[in-house]
């Protein structure tokens, strides 16, 4: 009896067995088909504002791309006259990030080069997570750290745009260091290996073997730094003010930038037109302004992100 | 020459090359890679003590200095008092942010770490990224100009019919200038960084396991439930904990879309009840002078300690998980 009960039993359990395995159950199915289009949906979710924010600066921005525009300044045009241009706020971002770069390429790759060719014990430690700890600093913090630092030698008063570089380096030096690690940590043992064998010293394998392997992937760490500084407005405003003139003096004066520009204009809002609208007098102009050197700076920030991903795509050599 | 000589002279060798090779430009160059590790942590304890220095004047002042060279400042108020409503603000900012990016970003992490088309996905997460890479001036400009229109009759309905919530209670600003409209433009902001790195602990997610999962005859979802989540727990938590820094120190977006005011309220729907540090100090420094100044720094300091504090947590966990993750 226990014999005959026992293949039955197991006939069943085949049978379960198999209904389990050749037919899904529908709940679960359900749950699977949900999850996906809910993860499915939450990227389309995020591409709603890219796309979005994208079409509408291109836009709005578009109407006011001239020549005029992008080489005057807007030094003597008031309420809704709209002459004028950006070519001040385009030299002021120039100067300023360009500082900012020369300041923090070094720092953040001799860093770099620390962290991975020389780091050891409780310093490297350290560097690694106060580096980390460092790329949330919030910009704001940053300016008012140069002001801060700049009030010491030159009074609370100061304001010019070499305390902006010094401010946006803050922010600039650990992402530098991020990227350009991971950079380094690519360039395969065996070529400093190779370089050590045939007597180099450790420094020149470092200048002429780990840099030369990993020049196209530093390139690009530093290109998206500086795409990721460029749009700092907070940092700006703090140190080195607003000025309607152009000044390519970094050590002299306020200074211009193309972020600051267009919160200013956005701030400034709509000029009266006593006179009706005209071709001398444009209510809006101010945001149309806003809206021009927002295209511009975004279209400067796209440029950077995309030649940074093809030069590593492009030059990097092929380690496999 | 005898042969007992040659052992020490292959000794004092040895020893001479080793310094050898930390001599002149080796060594030179060594120094210079430290030093410049050195200068990032002098560079931190610097932001530090400068801030501190600066805002040592108003830490000490008393109330009724404060009340006289800083606008706006309440009468018979400790500066802890003033800088409280601006914490809660930004605090309230961020967690309004965090609230809606996290669910978001952990379902785009897993499209682009599981169930993206293979080639596809690491153009899509370029274009996840592309969204940190937009000045946070142009967020406000949109958030401000193009989104706040477009949300403020969403607001309205939710004031009308759900205001028995807290948080939609009060009167709901008719221009979307409020909490809600920061919130959802912050939340946009913090996706990227969310996304990259549980995007990044999800791809770590050992092969085996989720092979394990589907030999059981698991679904896609039920991989992800059993072996993708459970593994990028800790990572998905600090990777809300450095979004939860960025949405602290944002500035510009909640100073161009924000009508500002000092309260504890809940009410995110209406304007006039908030402001966090961020903005309050971008929008006052270039009025300010003296004491006003120190103040705004001493404000800065707060913003500073809070957001290291996160920072450090969330990357401590990090560090922490390293060592234990299945890499090894």
């Amino acid at each position: 009896m226990s014999v005959a009960t026992g293949t039955t039993n197991t006939a069943d359990a085949t049978e379960r067995t198999r209904a389990l395995l050749t037919a899904a159950d529908p709940g679960r199915r359900r749950t699977d088909l949900v999850m996906r289009s809910l993860i499915w949906f939450a990227f389309a979710l995020a591409m709603v504002p890219l796309v979005w924010l994208l079409w509408t600066v291109t836009v709005e921005g578009v109407g006011r791309m001239s020549i005029d525009f992008l080489s005057l300044s807007m030094r003597n045009i008031f309420g809704g006259d709209p002459t004028g241009g950006i070519y001040h706020a385009i030299m002021g971002t120039l100067v300023i990030t360009g500082i900012a770069a020369l300041i923090s390429v070094p720092v953040g790759v001799l860093t770099a080069i620390y962290l991975v060719e020389y780091g050891r014990g409780w310093l490297a430690k350290a560097v690694t997570f106060f580096v980390d700890v460092m790329t949330g600093i919030p910009s704001i913090v940053a300016g008012l750290f140069a002001f801060s630092l700049f009030a010491l030698f030159l009074g609370p008063s100061a304001q010019m745009g070499f305390m902006g570089a010094i401010a946006l380096s803050v922010l600039m030096i650990p992402v530098v260091v991020r990227s350009c690690e991971e950079m380094l940590k690519l360039v395969p043992n065996e070529l400093r290996e190779a370089s050590y064998a045939l007597g180099v010293p450790k420094w020149l394998t470092i200048v002429k073997v780990v840099l030369r392997t990993s020049i196209a992937g530093l390139t690009t760490g530093v290109l998206l730094a500086v795409a990721r500084v460029i749009g700092e407005t907070a940092p700006l405003l703090v140190t080195v003010g607003v000025t309607d003139s152009i000044n390519m003096n970094p050590f002299d004066g306020r200074m211009m930038t193309l972020p600051v520009f267009s919160y200013r204009q956005y701030h400034q809002g709509y000029a009266p037109c006593p006179s009706g609208e005209s071709a001398s007098c444009v209510a809006d102009i101010a945001f149309q302004n806003a809206w021009g050197s927002a295209l511009v700076l975004i279209a400067i920030v796209l440029v950077l992100n995309i030649v940074g991903r093809l030069v590593n795509r492009w030059f990097s050599p092929k380690l496999r | 020459m005898s042969i007992t000589d040659s052992p020490p002279r292959a000794g004092t060798r040895a020893v001479r090359r080793r310094r050898s090779s930390d001599r002149g430009f080796n060594r030179a160059f060594r120094w210079i890679a430290v030093g410049a590790g050195v200068l990032i942590l002098v560079v931190l304890a610097a932001v530090a003590l400068f801030l501190l220095w600066q805002a040592w004047p108003a830490i000490t002042a008393g109330s009724t200095e404060l009340a006289s060279a800083v606008p706006r400042y309440p009468e018979e108020t400790s500066l802890l008092g003033y800088v409280g409503p601006l914490v809660f603000g930004t605090l309230l900012a961020a967690v309004l942010a965090l609230c809606l990016a996290v669910p978001v970003a952990i379902g785009i992490a897993l499209f682009i770490s599981h169930y993206s088309p293979r080639r596809l996905s690491q153009v899509l997460g370029y274009l996840v990224d592309l969204l940190a890479a937009i000045p946070s001036v142009v967020y406000g400009l949109w958030g401000f100009l193009v989104l706040a229109p477009v949300l403020t009759p969403l607001w309205l309905w939710l004031n009308e019919n759900l205001s028995w919530i807290p948080l939609y209670g009060g009167q709901a600003s008719t221009t979307g200038r409020a909490m809600a409209t920061v919130g959802v433009v912050l939340a946009v902001m913090i996706l990227p960084i969310i996304t990259a790195v549980s995007r990044e602990v999800f791809l770590q997610t050992p092969k085996l396991h989720e092979e394990a999962a589907l030999a059981l005859g698991a679904t896609r979802w039920e991989v992800v439930r059993t072996a993708v989540l459970p593994f990028g727990r800790s990572g998905v938590i600090s990777a809300a904990m450095l979004g939860l820094g960025r949405a602290l120190g944002e500035t510009m977006a909640v100073l161009m879309i924000i009508s500002p005011g000092f309260s504890y309220g809940l009410d995110i729907l209406a304007a006039g009840q908030h402001q966090t540090i961020a903005a309050y100090i971008a929008a006052d420094f270039p009025e300010s002078t003296g004491l006003g100044i120190n103040t705004l720094i001493a404000t800065g300091l707060a913003l500073f300690v809070i957001t290291l504090a996160v920072n450090m947590t969330a990357r401590w966990i990090v560090a922490r998980r390293k060592e234990f993750s299945g890499a090894n």
